[in-house]
């Protein structure tokens, strides 16, 4: 059996698989498949696998689907949304299957549209992502052509539109009542939740917002069922995982890899290890808005629980390495800096408190740190956590620095005390 | 006033829509796309749309893709994203500054390049990293640099 279902058809240094190739190696066979069933079947084989959202949060994606009104009373038209707006720092996995693989993100929004019985799909793509509009579009005209999308796909009852959006710019329109806001052309500003999207989304329509890795593995789920699915992690969350590194190793990179790899084995064995003349010291294990680790933690599986016990997120799977050489307060700092930019303003707290930390940071990184800064910087990441502000920005964007402040005190201490950057 | 072609555009992008204010983004973009930035012309597009001039403006100023200033013939994005401020993005904005004689948010008296830092781009394994218009450019080194403005001059 297929180990790296997501992966398989990607070819470094190659384009990606024409629609014929695509069928070739298997594609669309689980669009067939899936019009053979009934849509709760669908969502049944996907509750079963335990397949968990690969954007960041981790919700089941089967219960997900659970929620959208069913039947012919439910409201019309219901919309199901693809998330390729990936802008999580660190974050660069989407970009190799939408790139790579654009017939296995289409085939999975079928899927999923048919499971719960969306008229039409979208496919939200960030701007930066040229190579993949332009593969997503050529996909989605020979989709079309050959009857996979539009009317009464492959003879069925079900038809399916399916639409590219690309947008301009904006982390905030990654979380997904945002999203839903972008798409009706207002200020991406995410909305009050309840109501879900799954009642009252888009055009207060039934809708569902999945990520693309999210949607790339459902049609392997359909093809080949929710335990071959189960089997393929090493741990309770199945499937595999796209996990990636960056920072001072050797080989920087994204791998397709059993759920629940551990950290060691991803920067030792995947990434080649440290480059020479740089030592380890920690790392963001989900991308920028997630919780480091450190050298204790090495043995760590990267899959969602396993994470969480150690004190962080497995967020998107793509973690960032910090080493001896660089400078801790001044890694902050850059993040800071960005969720700051990225706040979207809507509410106080992360509007203002954002940009008040990084200032604090900035000073303690130019050696004009004052006594007591670490103490404000404490307070505050409990000020914009969980519960204070109106979505999971802030409370995301202090995740690093509060756990820099637990594992690195000691340079933001020499930072205030020595007024300067001693790694400069 | 928009040119014809742009209200061409625009009301070809509206045909995809069943709510025209859903089309905004686009409408934003094919203006840009004809000049280089949206100037207050915000007005006859928020027309076409059936959108206030403000409730538009709202939206063009949110996204940081859209310019509402002019911008340079050749837009350079910089990744200052986490990976690549790790693996030197000071030292390549440093040296784009002294290539350029611009800084951040500027753009060159000659009118050729703009120079903006640009949120992690996901090219993560290959930072450092900008774009140049279209074009994602990795593994950046001073030479590599050079060669690359050479392109665009």
């Amino acid at each position: 059996m297929k180990k790296k279902p997501l992966t398989k058809n990607i070819r470094p240094g190659r384009g990606p698989l024409t629609l014929k190739e695509y069928e070739k190696s298997g594609g669309y066979q689980a669009v067939r498949k899936a019009l053979k069933m009934t849509p709760q079947q669908v969502q049944e084989e996907v509750k079963a696998s335990n397949l968990r959202g690969r954007g960041g949060a981790g919700f089941p994606t089967g219960m997900k689907w659970s929620f959208v009104p069913m039947g012919d009373d439910a409201p019309r038209p219901k919309y199901f949304l693809v998330n390729a707006d990936e802008m999580e720092p660190g974050a660069f996995k989407d970009r190799l299957l939408l790139e790579g693989d654009p017939h296995q993100v289409i085939e999975g929004a079928i899927v999923s549209s048919y499971a719960i019985q969306a008229d039409i799909a979208y496919i939200f793509l960030r701007w930066a992502y040229k190579l993949a509009e332009e593969r997503l579009a050529r996909a989605i005209a020979e989709a079309y052509a050959e009857n996979y999308l539009g009317k009464n796909i492959m003879g069925s009852d079900y038809s399916l539109e399916l639409y590219l959006h690309v947008s301009a710019g904006r982390y905030i329109c990654g979380e997904e009542t945002a999203l839903l806001n972008a798409m009706e052309g207002r200020r991406a500003i995410p909305r009050t939740k309840p109501p879900f999207p799954q009642v009252c989304g888009l055009w207060g329509k039934p809708s569902v917002v999945n990520n693309t890795e999210t949607v790339c593995n459902v049609p392997h789920i359909i093809s080949n069922g929710a335990e071959w699915f189960k089997g393929l992690g090493r741990s309770g969350d199945g499937g595999t995982k796209i996990y990636g590194v960056s920072g001072r190793v050797n080989r920087p990179g994204a791998w397709e890899l059993p759920m629940g790899t551990t950290i060691r084995e991803l920067l030792e064995e995947h990434a080649g290890g440290m480059i020479d003349g740089y030592k380890f010291r920690g790392v963001m294990p989900g991308g920028g808005s997630t919780d480091f680790l450190v050298g204790e933690h090495l043995d760590v599986k990267m899959d969602f629980d396993s994470v969480q016990k150690a004190g962080s997120r497995m967020g998107t799977g793509t973690m960032i390495v910090l080493d001896d050489k660089t400078c801790p307060v001044g890694m902050v700092h850059n993040l800071e800096e960005f969720f700051a930019r990225e706040s979207c303003g809507w509410c106080t707290p992360c509007r203002e408190g954002l940009p008040w930390l990084a200032k604090i940071l900035r000073a303690i990184e130019e050696g004009k740190g004052e006594a007591g800064d670490i103490e404000i910087l404490k307070e505050h990441t409990k000020l914009l956590g969980p519960g204070n502000t109106f979505c999971a920005h802030a409370p995301g964007a202090v995740e690093p620095l509060q756990s820099a402040l637990k594992y690195f005190r000691e340079d933001f201490e020499r930072h205030i005390r020595e007024k300067r950057c001693s790694y400069k | 006033m928009l040119t014809e072609e742009e209200r061409k555009e625009i009301r070809d992008e509206l045909k995809r829509h069943a709510h025209k204010q859903a089309a905004c983004v686009e409408a934003l973009k094919i203006v840009q796309r004809h000049r280089g930035w949206v100037s207050d012309e915000v007005r006859d597009i928020a027309e076409l749309l059936e959108m206030t001039p403000d409730e538009l403006d709202g939206v063009a100023t949110f996204y940081s893709q859209i310019f509402r200033r002019p911008a340079g013939k050749h837009v350079i994005r910089v990744c200052d994203g986490v990976s690549c401020w790790v693996m030197g993005y000071d030292i390549v904005r440093r040296h784009l500054k002294v290539r350029l004689g611009i800084d951040a948010g500027e753009t060159s008296s000659d009118g050729q390049f703009t120079l903006l830092p640009i949120s992690c781009l996901g090219a993560c394994n290959i930072a450092p990293a900008m774009m140049i218009d279209d074009e994602l450019y990795g593994n950046l080194t001073f030479e590599k640099i050079d060669g690359i403005l050479e392109k665009y001059r």
